[in-house]
């Protein structure tokens, strides 16, 4: 068939670039994991060496400190799984949005305004109904709270194509606001923040007030992994954010999926700011999320939109976030700057792993074969067939890059 | 005539991942020829001439130029080699006039400050000493005041060489740009290979068939000796090919190398003067045109021998199932996409829609679908299962129509954009049509059953139905979709291009799954680009032109110029003036 002529095969190593970066056509879900697992443990080894040398402790000492800080002693672990489930539950909210490709970065809002609504019942209500049922009131009003806040994004993007995330993003803002201008009301002179209040709170099941939040994490995890993979919704979901063209095509009314998916989502982001409210703070403030609104974006992407996933990948973050900080303390250093700068650079090389999970580094070959590595005629038929797709991953790395 | 070499390739390779998408290929093109790369979609026609352009660079391999080995890494290279390339996705910017997309990018010519100082003070001074010599008296006439040498002031010649690096700094950002005759140089070369173009339209102003000739003066400005051209005649008209073919041959005639990508046999046929057959990134053969036939080069095309005969049936019992009446629908800028289209599809016929691409043949198919919002007009259907009785499906979703009882299928043009999620694996992409039954949750079992016949039952090869349709090959991936839309036994199937893309096994799969459903009673409606496929398989055949019908005739009967002056909006009174007007300027062309 073809005439070989080996005298021509030249390799034209010089003149080539040192290495390809090839989109990996098929990784394994196993292997995707062990990579992502691998890298966890990396990243946590990394940045205790880079603490070490700042702060001339040994390594082991830094990871000791780390452990200890999340785990050292009860209270601390009460705390740890409180702070984890919360985050687990704010990152599952966001998820089905991601899944629509609804980039919601307003978590943060409608965490906030939902506590803040709880707190409103409580200071309102406290004391002239029963607590029973202000826990009841001020969690439909939470409920109400964060889906008003996801809701109306999701309308103005599902008539108007509105960017959601601008949108989200200032709906943010406006909560802060009502909170601020709120606390000043009710606190007009002192020390600006609004003392814990005594009604509504929720009652401490097993002594603590973190068995609430994992049971009520626990619960939303599981219906989230069955509502996502074996609901019509769920299905609906997935198609909507794949592609609107198919949905519509199928006879799916693409605005009301938006909007129905976003109602969840802040649902769940209402849950999450009564837990909050009522279970840990019993106050509100700017600072009542502190930023968990975001984390968890990160945590719903660093576990692939999987919720099961998901309650690893906020295991690691809230490890890092606690243990660092104790490292800081242990180190005689009285602000957490460190901690946060060590903790992003954690995240950043998890985030930069993705990239090698999804692309392959191929670095030019040195061995002047005879042939290359060609298949026999049958394999290289089959080959052909995914040929057209492949060719045009190669074209995507560039797009692909900017996620 | 001593043919000398132009290119020559050896032993190329490339490799993308695990595919193999050319495998020591050698190649050669001579001066003033026309070489055809045959070969199916994926066989690595493109890739291969993307190495010559410098798009891609070969793994292995050697390019020759001229007999010298040449090192082409970017599409600079190549120019510098003389060789271009006319992409089959035009690349020209939409507000500018021909003639600037013709001379963006165009290197300013060196500008030397020094030597350009000596130039204006040589000049100068040679002027002033004519200045000195001049006599007034020797010159009477009224205008040799004009033409007497001027006086040039040192510090005027001072002052334009102090100026010199700000010339240079505004060649440098093309100032030069904005002279008046700028379009000169590209104008004579236009007239000198015969293209008949206005160059200062704007590219927006233009037909695909302008805009092609725009790409093709623009390789040759900058001078290029070798011209590539991929797929150049899948987006015109007959009678565009023709005026094509004609500007290739006067090319060829001046000297210059032409290869033509295609996969269309009977221009191959009529344009080349060597056809080099792809197979699997393969180079199979390299033939004389006129030492070969059609069947043959289809043999070697696809490695096996395979009958390129479509048969198609005398309909029976045709009835009228869908009636379209004075569709319009406007598009997002008002403008009418649908301008009183007015149709009736039958049962058991195939209807075939022909019109250059973008004429209003999605929108057409959509509005049916319920998809396109339209303005005014009807659709009816008439529904078979209850005595014909006409069912409205004007201005409803796709899903009322559903409710409706209407089964209506429908492949669109965007496989993975409308019809399947890529990202889905077969198991779900067969469910996009069925979820809805049942109660909260997916029935999954009943979905990987039909995967499964389908895959079975079309042959298509697919590692498993758990695969995500995106890696699938583009027949793969329609043999999914209309599988999938065959599957709920619809009365009327529309199809928008459904081969586009597709190897020829593949295509024939399709045709005969259109010609099945024919058969079973089905209203099918197929919109397509080849005209010599919508001839051979519709009944009858619908030519549409921005948006308007301009005729319907008869598949059995009718005749590709015809439809291809419908194509053009022309009527068919209006093509015998046309026909005479070509009469004569074929005849002045005797004269002269």
């Amino acid at each position: 068939m073809s005439n070989m002529k080996n005298s021509a095969r030249t390799l034209k190593e010089a003149k080539e670039p040192l290495f390809h970066l090839v989109k990996r056509q098929q990784i394994s879900t196993g292997k995707a994991w062990a990579i992502r697992i691998g890298t966890i443990i990396f990243s946590i080894l990394f940045i205790s060496v880079l603490t070490s040398i700042v702060f001339r402790e040994s390594p082991f000492e830094v990871i000791k400190y780390m452990f200890e800080g999340a785990f050292g002693t009860n209270l601390r672990v009460n705390v740890f799984f409180r702070d984890m489930s919360i985050l687990l539950i704010i990152a599952l909210a966001v998820t089905p949005a991601f899944k629509m490709k609804f980039w919601n970065i307003g978590a943060e809002g409608q965490v906030l305004i939902s506590a803040y609504l709880t707190i409103v019942c409580m200071y309102y209500l406290g004391g002239k109904v029963s607590n029973g049922a202000l826990i009841v009131i001020s969690l439909l009003a939470a409920l109400v709270g964060g889906m008003a806040w996801a809701v109306i994004p999701a309308i103005f993007k599902a008539l108007w194509n509105t960017n959601e995330t601008l949108f989200t993003l200032m709906m943010n803002y406006i909560a802060l606001q009502i909170v601020l201008f709120s606390i000043k009301v009710w606190m007009p002179a002192g020390s600006g923040q609004l003392a814990p209040l005594p009604y509504g709170n929720l009652p401490h099941i097993g002594g603590g007030d973190y068995v609430t939040s994992i049971i009520v994490a626990i619960i939303i995890t599981l219906f989230l992994f069955v509502y996502m993979r074996f609901s019509k919704h769920g299905y609906e979901v997935a198609v909507v954010g794949e592609s609107q063209n198919t949905a519509r095509y199928i006879g799916i009314n693409v605005p009301k999926i938006i909007v129905r998916t976003l109602a969840l989502s802040g649902a769940i982001c209402g849950v999450a700011g009564f837990l909050i409210a009522a279970g840990i703070d019993h106050t509100v403030s700017i600072d009542t999320v502190g930023g968990r609104g975001f984390t968890a974006v990160l945590v719903s992407w660093l576990g692939q939109f999987n919720p099961l996933a998901m309650t690893v990948m906020s295991f690691v973050v809230i490890l890092l976030t606690i243990g660092t900080t104790n490292v800081m303390v242990n180190s005689g250093v009285a602000n957490d700057f460190f901690a946060e700068v060590s903790t992003g650079v954690a995240f950043l090389i998890i985030i930069i792993c993705e990239f090698f999970i999804r692309y392959n580094i191929k670095f030019r070959k040195r061995v002047e074969n005879d042939h290359p590595a060609v298949p026999d005629n049958q394999q290289q038929a089959e080959l052909q067939e995914g040929g057209t797709a492949h060719i045009e991953d190669e074209n995507e790395i560039g797009s692909e890059e900017v996620e | 005539m001593e043919k000398t070499v132009a290119i020559e390739l050896k032993g190329i390779t490339k490799v993308f991942g695990d595919v193999i998408a050319n495998k020591n290929v050698d190649l050669e093109l001579y001066r003033g020829e026309i070489l055809s790369v045959l070969g199916e979609n994926g066989s690595g026609k493109t890739t291969l001439m993307n190495m010559i352009a410098g798009i891609y660079f070969p793994d292995e391999g050697q390019i020759f130029v001229d007999g010298k080995e040449v090192v082409i890494k970017s599409p600079k290279d190549a120019f510098a080699h003389k060789i271009g390339m006319i992409h089959q996705h035009f690349k020209l910017v939409d507000v500018f006039t021909a003639a600037d997309n013709i001379i963006l990018g165009e290197k300013c010519p060196k500008f030397d400050v020094k030597q350009e100082a000596e130039r204006i003070r040589a000049e100068h001074e040679a002027e002033n000493k004519a200045f000195e010599e001049y006599k007034p008296e020797e010159h009477t006439g009224v205008l040799s005041y004009m033409k007497a040498p001027k006086f040039h002031k040192p510090s005027e010649t001072k002052r334009k060489i102090a100026a010199l690096p700000f010339v240079k700094l505004g060649r440098a950002m093309k100032f030069n740009w904005l002279a008046r005759h700028r379009a000169d140089e590209v104008q004579k070369i236009a007239n000198k290979f015969g293209f008949q173009i206005d160059l200062k339209k704007k590219i927006y102003d233009m037909s695909v068939s302008e805009k092609q000739t725009v790409e093709i003066i623009k390789v040759l400005y900058r001078g290029a000796d070798i011209l590539i051209l991929d797929e150049p005649t899948a987006v015109l008209t007959p009678q565009e090919i023709d005026k094509l073919f004609e500007v290739l041959r006067n090319m060829k005639a001046h000297g210059k190398s032409i290869i033509i990508i295609t996969h269309k046999l009977n221009e191959v046929m009529e344009i080349s003067d060597r056809v080099a057959v792809l197979r699997k990134g393969e180079h199979i053969a390299t033939v004389n045109t006129s030492e070969t036939n059609e069947q043959e080069l289809t043999e070697m095309m696809v490695g096996k021998k395979v009958s390129l005969n479509i048969d198609r049936t005398e309909p029976h019992d045709a009835k009228d199932r869908l009636v379209v009446s004075g569709l319009t629908a406007l598009n997002e800028e008002g403008v009418k996409v649908l301008d009183d289209v007015s149709f009736e599809a039958r049962s058991g016929e195939i209807l075939g829609i022909a019109g250059i691409a973008g004429s209003g043949q999605r929108q057409l198919l959509e509005a049916i679908a319920g998809l396109y919002k339209v303005k005014s007009g009807e659709i009816t259907y008439n529904d078979p299962n209850n005595e014909d009785k006409p069912v409205d499906l004007r201005s409803k979703t796709p899903l009322q129509i559903r409710n409706l009882g209407v089964r209506l299928s429908f492949v669109p043009e965007d496989r993975l954009g409308m019809g399947l999620v890529g990202n889905m694996d077969l198991v779900d992409n067969m469910m996009l049509r069925s979820y809805r039954k049942g109660f909260m949750f997916l029935d999954r079992k009943s979905p990987k059953k039909l995967a499964e016949t389908i895959v079975e039952e079309l042959e298509v090869v697919t590692p498993s139905t758990h695969t995500a349709v995106r890696k699938l090959s583009g027949g793969n991936v329609q043999k999914v979709l209309v599988g999938r839309e065959i599957s709920s036994a619809p009365t009327v199937l529309m199809a928008a291009y459904p081969v586009r893309g597709l190897d020829i096994n593949s295509s024939y799969t399709i045709y005969n799954l259109l010609n099945e459903q024919k058969e079973k009673g089905v209203a099918v409606i197929f919109v397509g680009e080849d005209l010599d496929v919508l001839i051979e398989l519709c009944d009858r055949i619908m030519v549409i032109c921005a948006g308007k019908v301009t005729g319907v005739v008869d598949g059995r009967t009718a005749n590709k110029n015809d439809i291809g002056l419908l194509m053009m909006g022309k009527s068919s009174e209006e093509n015998e003036a046309a026909d005479n007007e070509t009469q004569a300027i074929k005849e002045d062309g005797i004269d002269e």
